[in-house]
């Protein structure tokens, strides 16, 4: 014991020993925590050697599991406990309401560089006024199509979520009389996860129905337009999406997408890529649209993803950590980012980049779906996100899983999120 | 009676073929789906169709993965180590020493081995910030003493307590110390616990996720499982299926080869004291 | 079994003793104060208070709240708060006890069934036992991911071989489906535990003398008289302290559900929603009541156990 706390105490005396002669020309090395994928880290190397080499500073990237929910977790816990490994964390577009009280605000350091990006996304990183992260890419889902097999039947991509239930159907019957029994008509995300939230609120707004709750906090799922939309859901399981739909993540409805197994898929731009890989069943016989309305209502909604990055509150190189910050998000990193990964930008500007048209064709091409997209209502709940998230796709779930009507759960739902609210949220 | 014996010896072996095929599926199928890459992982297949090792290559050039598996052989190995040396002393004294509430005390470590994990992972995640640990190895050989130490000291301590006494008697007449006692007197006798209780302590430690997650934060500090739920696909929704077979395999082959070295010793070391009532 | 007190020596023998045993006992607990005693400790005091995670010192003691609160709403109605209350909690609770019963149940009888064939004489033995061990040995994160892929309703093996064989008629999502997810998650833990459970028994098996079979075997009593007339009792209390552990084990199961069904509310454990709280929804105080509950049912059920069922566990012998 007293060995242990001694060193401790020793090298506790050595750091404020080092603090106190203030050495702020000292390069430092910062750390940036990230979930990774792919060539993640190895893309993250070559992206940021322009920063190292103009700044004399290193970067370390510490890659995390793929899993939002995990990474958050382990986020959460290391900010409660003031960790100062970390410096800067790349934090999931519904995060910063919840993680505001520890990040520092990027305000003042990104006054000439926030306008230059989209305002609904640097107003979703603002809470109380404070700028939490800086946004570095992009996500929204679009409708994925085969092309071919609507071109066999004579349709046109679909408009409406109506239109889409008639033609998958159409199509299934046809192919399976074919002789093609796995064929389903249309796959998305029904796991009982924030994927769900995501897709329901999809479904919910284009029909008119909201976004669960408003961004001045009140309550507005229960009502006739979000049951309609429900209900219309409910009748895909087991007709046109298979009844394991339910359990679906992004992986499985890509599993049967491309493996020729669907006629619509509800995905990521991910799925683009990799679609058109050489050992894709669907290689070059897809397409994408933005995903349809319904209800009669006439714009469609796309779920807004994305990525930011955030200082550490106990970081203890701010300085040169919101310089890195600075430069992830602003546009020289993320044109890298578009060419190198085909992330999404957040800078208006660089949707009309001749080299990323020429290169990354999709990405212009997104910025439709992308022009609908609307938030989660992370903003007006603030930490009670999570949990309003999880009621909402456990609402959902059960009434694709036919237990109760829509419309009662959605009753249920409204009393248990007013319960949750309380006086404020 | 002879064709009754006949059939009892097939049924006999039909239950041993269906035993062992129901343990090793699972691992069998994720070696056929190890060696698959692509689109071909979306298929049903019982035999290899491809034998394609593109998998083992993506996880074993992987930039840190050979030293993942070395952090969990180091860490494993030392919390063997750590928790034979700690038990060792404390069953000699629970087991060979009358003293006033050993009852209870027992009873208390074993209260040990019932709390959750998620209970105390906010405290030691203090704890090992505190004692300045956090991100080392040693943070998780400090936290798997919660596990491996209170098994470890039931099974020694039932396996000592029914040692015969005289082999004791006759180094205490010599004026031996209990230490003395302890190295000399039992040690040798207690090898066959030690490898069980140690083999336990090793795959429980190799095994453990939740606290390497919590108590690491860098890619070279990871061990095993962690480095396993952190194989990620090209993009942030897809799951490298091939990759994670291929590391499954590669972690559970040493414990397998464990397993098949010692499973003698292993049944030996329980029968021989460690789940006597 | 024999009197372990030093039965020869001065009288000044037993207190050295004491004094060394004292010394030898406390590297150990002051290992496990830090590790056990001590996190348990903060969890306690976290639960009384409304501490969060983003200000994890400045929580105010608010005593029972998080457990059981009550509030007189302006219309004169009152209502309950509190983990006590909660039918998230409940079900959560439910969930795991009806999880551990079948589950030990189904484990326990398997194991006796395989610890049994490995009491035999017969050839390859050796691989069969190796055999067995390997579910054991598979690590749970790694044996969840497995069996994930395998009950995957489009692609998954489970699925294509119950088609072949005629059993189901159309693709199961096994996680998914709310009647199905609770089979998946027991079906993956008996596999990765009953080898564990195996060779526990096997360990009590070994321990019965071969010529009280040999004698059986002369005098022609049947196997299955043998079984329940001799065999069993002898192992009884390596099955009981084997039950136990498994039991403790299976109450706190944590891992297995998190990978394999994390938000199903028909598989939800006591663990996962303690987590759920702690982490993912901003109620730490709330998650630790939680988990301080958890803790209790287990102190509760451990105690029930050895009570009713006798078990002696701490080897004294009513000495």
């Amino acid at each position: 014991m007293s060995i242990i706390t001694g060193r401790a105490l020793r090298s506790a005396a050595f750091g404020a020993l080092l603090a106190g002669l203030g050495l702020p020309a000292l390069a430092a090395d910062i750390t940036y925590v990230s979930g990774a994928v792919g060539n993640a880290v190895e893309n993250f190397k070559s992206l940021v050697k322009p920063w190292e080499e103009a700044t004399g500073n290193t970067v370390t990237l510490v890659p995390m599991p793929a899993s939002t929910t995990d990474q958050f977790g382990q986020y959460r816990l290391w900010l409660a406990a003031g960790n100062a490994d970390v410096d800067l964390y790349q934090t999931d577009v519904i995060w910063a309401p919840q993680l505001a009280d520890q990040f520092v605000d990027l305000t003042e350091a990104a006054k000439d560089l926030a306008p230059q990006h989209f305002p609904s996304i640097i107003e979703s990183q603002t809470v109380d006024g404070k700028l939490v992260a800086l946004p570095i890419f992009t996500d929204a889902p679009a409708l994925y199509y085969r092309k071919d097999l609507l071109d066999k039947y004579g349709k046109q991509p679909p408009k409406t979520w109506e239109e889409l239930g008639v033609i998958a159907k159409e199509i299934q019957d046809a192919e399976r009389a074919a002789g093609n029994p796995d064929l389903w008509g249309f796959v998305w995300q029904g796991n009982a996860y924030e994927g769900l939230t995501c897709n329901a609120l999809e479904w919910v707004k284009s029909f008119g129905g909201g976004q669960i709750v408003e961004p001045d906090g009140s309550i507005s799922i229960n009502n006739p337009q979000a049951v309609a939309a429900l209900e219309l859901a409910k009748s895909w399981v087991g007709t046109v999406s298979p009844g394991g739909v339910l359990a679906y993540q992004e992986e499985e409805a890509r599993g049967v997408w491309q493996t020729g197994n669907a006629v619509f898929m509800r995905n990521w731009p991910y799925a683009y890529t990799l679609g058109n890989g050489d050992d894709s069943a669907v290689k070059g016989k897809f397409d994408v649209v933005p995903l349809p309305t319904g209800g009669g209502n006439d714009t469609s909604a796309a779920t807004l993803g994305g990525w930011n990055v955030a200082v550490s509150k106990y970081s203890k190189n701010q300085e040169a950590a919101i310089s890195l910050a600075l430069y992830l998000a602003g546009p020289e990193a993320q044109k890298q980012r578009a060419l190198n990964e085909s992330n999404l930008p957040t800078i208006v500007a660089l949707y009309d980049d001749p080299d990323i048209a020429a290169q990354q064709p999709i990405i212009p091409r997104w910025k439709d779906v992308f022009l609908q997209a609307v938030p989660r209502p992370s903003a007006p709940t603030k930490g009670k996100y999570n949990e309003v998230s999880s009621k909402f796709w456990s609402a959902v779930h059960s009434t694709l899983s036919g237990e109760g009507t829509a419309a009662e759960n959605l009753e249920v739902l409204e009393a248990d999120l007013t319960d949750l609210k309380g006086s404020g949220w | 009676m002879n064709v009754q014996a006949v059939a009892g010896r097939i049924a006999f072996y039909a239950l041993v073929a269906v035993i062992v095929v129901f343990s090793i599926f699972p691992f069998y199928y994720a070696i056929v789906t190890s060696f698959a890459t692509g689109t071909g992982l979306f298929e049903v297949n019982y035999w290899p169709r491809q034998f394609n090792l593109a998998n083992y290559e993506t996880v074993l050039s992987g930039r840190t993965f050979p030293r993942n598996i070395f952090n969990s052989i180091f860490i494993a190995t030392m919390t063997v180590v750590f928790a034979l040396f700690l038990a060792v002393t404390a069953s000699y004294a629970l087991a060979r020493v009358r003293f006033r509430g050993r009852g209870l005390l027992l009873m208390t470590i074993l209260a040990v081995s019932m709390f959750p994990q998620i209970a105390v992972l906010a405290g030691l995640f203090e704890l090992i910030r505190f004692l300045g640990l956090f991100n080392t190895p040693w943070a998780l050989i400090l936290s798997y003493t919660i596990f491996t130490l209170p098994f470890t000291v039931w099974v020694l301590t039932t396996f000592m307590r029914d040692l015969p006494v005289e082999i004791e008697e006759a180094a205490i007449v010599d004026g031996a110390t209990p230490w003395v006692i302890i190295t000399r007197v039992f040690l040798p006798l207690l090898w066959p616990a030690l490898v069980t209780t140690g083999l336990l302590a090793f795959i429980g430690a190799w095994n453990e996720f939740l606290f390497a997650l919590t108590f690491t934060s860098s890619e070279t500090t990871r061990t095993t499982p962690v480095a396993i739920a952190m194989l990620s696909g090209a993009s942030q929704q897809e799951i490298p299926w091939g990759p994670i077979m291929a590391a499954s395999v590669i972690v559970t082959v040493p414990l397998v080869i464990l397993v098949l070295i010692f499973q003698r010793k292993i049944v030996a070391g329980l029968t021989a004291g460690g789940v006597k009532g | 079994m024999a009197d372990t007190s030093s039965t020869s020596g001065g009288l000044t023998l037993p207190q050295q003793r004491q004094r060394a045993a004292f010394w030898f006992l406390a590297p150990m607990l002051f290992a496990l104060f830090c590790v056990a005693a001590w996190p348990l400790g903060r969890t306690i005091w976290f639960s009384l208070t409304d501490t969060t995670l983003s200000n994890l010192y400045g929580g105010k003691f608010i005593g029972f709240d998080n457990y059981l609160s009550m509030r007189t709403l302006s219309s004169g109605k009152v209502i309950w708060r509190g983990t006590l209350v909660d039918p998230a909690w409940w079900n959560a609770v439910w969930n795991t006890v009806r999880f551990s019963v079948v589950s030990v149940t189904l484990e326990t009888l398997l194991g006796l069934i395989v610890a049994l064939v490995l009491n035999a004489e017969f050839k390859g033995r050796g691989l069969v036992r190796a055999a067995i061990l390997i579910p054991w040995a598979i690590p749970t994160i790694v044996s969840a991911k497995m069996w994930s892929w395998m009950l995957n309703d489009q692609y998954g093996i489970i699925n294509d071989m119950l088609l072949r064989l005629g059993v189901i008629d159309q693709k199961i999502a096994w996680t998914a489906n709310v009647d199905t997810a609770m089979a998946a998650v027991l079906l993956v833990d008996v596999w990765k535990t009953t080898p564990f459970m195996a060779l526990l028994i096997l360990a009590g098996l070994q321990m019965v003398p071969r010529d009280i079979y040999e004698a059986a075997r002369i005098d022609g009593v049947h196997p299955v008289r043998v079984f329940f007339k001799v065999t069993l009792p002898l192992i009884r209390p390596a099955l009981m302290v084997a039950v136990i552990f498994r039991m403790l084990d299976a109450l706190r199961i944590f891992d297995l559900v998190y990978v394999l069904t994390p938000n199903s509310a028909a598989t939800k454990t006591m663990s996962v929603i303690a987590r759920e709280n702690l982490i993912d929804f901003d109620k730490f105080a709330y998650g630790s009541a939680q988990s301080t509950l958890l803790f209790a049912i287990l102190s509760v059920f451990v105690a029930l156990y050895i009570w009713l069922g006798k078990v002696d566990l701490a080897g004294d012998g009513g000495k």
